[in-house]
């Protein structure tokens, strides 16, 4: 192992023989650019609504009960597709969702949810999770859209003025902890807290 | 002779009759298509906005159950959870703020008294409407009790 550690830092540690400097670096520096657009179009790709649905676990589940909400279809013809919620937009929390996604694709591998029944028994789980996680980030990917400094306060109805102004304002709460199950169907909520 | 004429005379008047209830079907009469043709797709009315004003509307009568002021959609009332409990639940109400569901929901049909809300009693959206800014079709006459009991004493008075 040692040796052929050794041999190849050797190789890596020689002036070049065949190919100028000049190859090198501009080649490397073109490789470069082709390899890192290709690593973010490949991982823009796993954000699109065509490969989350892809699989029917996403499909019949969860895809369906998003299109009966406002988050999909409404008066002004904004959408929100999968990712624009499940998963961060800034690129470095990007990265550490998509890795944590590892775990998703061994789900999808062993067939954790692959029947209607299976996945109704685990939604309490899965919905624990992208609570707790929305909740530790301050429901980062609600205010992508929901920003609180530009909320009119006049065009909201009274309860909802009273709860912004209040709680959220002073940040003694986050978006998710009041609005649960706005995209998608409730698991069972005995015991949540606020339920 | 006779039994002729009458027969004439039934026929006429038969025929009479017939033909104004096919002039009034067609013409004096708006029926729920409106006036569309029975060939041709009747357009459907437009949707009204919900009032959403957190403003308690009057009831009918004592016993009426309180209109919903706010908008419900997507509300989930089912076996997994309960939208409206989450505000209107006796835990809830100390921070939402909301009016108490009343106690008669939490009693069986004996009259005894439950921890929780009685099953009769969860699905709110059966009794619990929202209402729209819509026009009413027709004129609403029902006239409060109050005002039956108020012209009831004025007429002992007279």
């Amino acid at each position: 192992m040692k040796d052929w550690l050794l041999k190849y830092w050797r190789v890596l540690n020689r002036p070049s023989i065949h190919f100028s400097f000049g190859f090198l670096t501009l080649g490397g520096f073109i490789a470069g650019i082709i390899f890192w657009g290709g690593f973010n179009t490949a991982m823009e790709y796993t954000n699109t609504q065509e490969f989350c649905t892809g699989c029917h676990e996403m499909r019949d589940n969860v895809y369906v009960e998003l299109q009966n909400t406002i988050h999909f279809s409404n008066r002004s013809g904004v959408r929100a597709k999968c990712s624009d919620c499940h998963v961060p937009h800034e690129w470095t929390y990007k990265m550490a969702r998509k890795m944590a996604a590892s775990k998703e694709v061994w789900g999808k591998i062993f067939g954790t949810i692959n029947t209607r029944e299976k996945f109704q028994e685990n939604r309490r789980r899965l919905a624990e999770h992208e609570w707790a996680r929305l909740k530790a980030n301050n429901s980062r990917e609600c205010r992508n859209c929901h920003e609180f400094d530009s909320m009119d306060f006049t065009r909201q109805s009274q309860r909802a003025v009273q709860m912004h102004s209040s709680a959220l304002a002073s940040g003694e709460k986050t978006c998710i902890d009041c609005h649960k199950g706005i995209a998608h169907e409730l698991p069972d909520m005995s015991g949540v807290e606020g339920w | 002779m006779n039994k002729l004429l009458m027969t004439v005379l039934i026929t006429a008047v038969a025929g009479l009759t017939l033909n104004a209830i096919a002039e009034t079907n067609g013409k004096n009469i708006a029926n729920l298509r409106g006036n569309t043709e029975i060939t041709k797709e009747s357009k459907a009315p437009s949707l009204y906005p919900v009032e959403n004003t957190d403003i308690k509307q009057q009831r009918a009568y004592p016993m009426q159950p309180p209109l919903v002021p706010h908008k419900t959609d997507n509300y989930q009332v089912d076996k997994q959870a309960n939208k409206c409990l989450s505000c209107h639940s006796r835990r809830r109400t100390e921070e939402s703020q909301a009016p108490m569901v009343s106690v008669t929901h939490y009693m069986d049909r004996d009259g005894n008294f439950l921890a929780d809300v009685s099953p009769r009693r969860y699905f709110c959206n059966q009794c619990h409407v929202t209402q729209t800014s819509a026009k009413p079709l027709l004129t609403n006459q029902f006239v409060d009790v109050d005002t039956i009991l108020q012209k009831t004493l004025k007429k002992a008075e007279h």
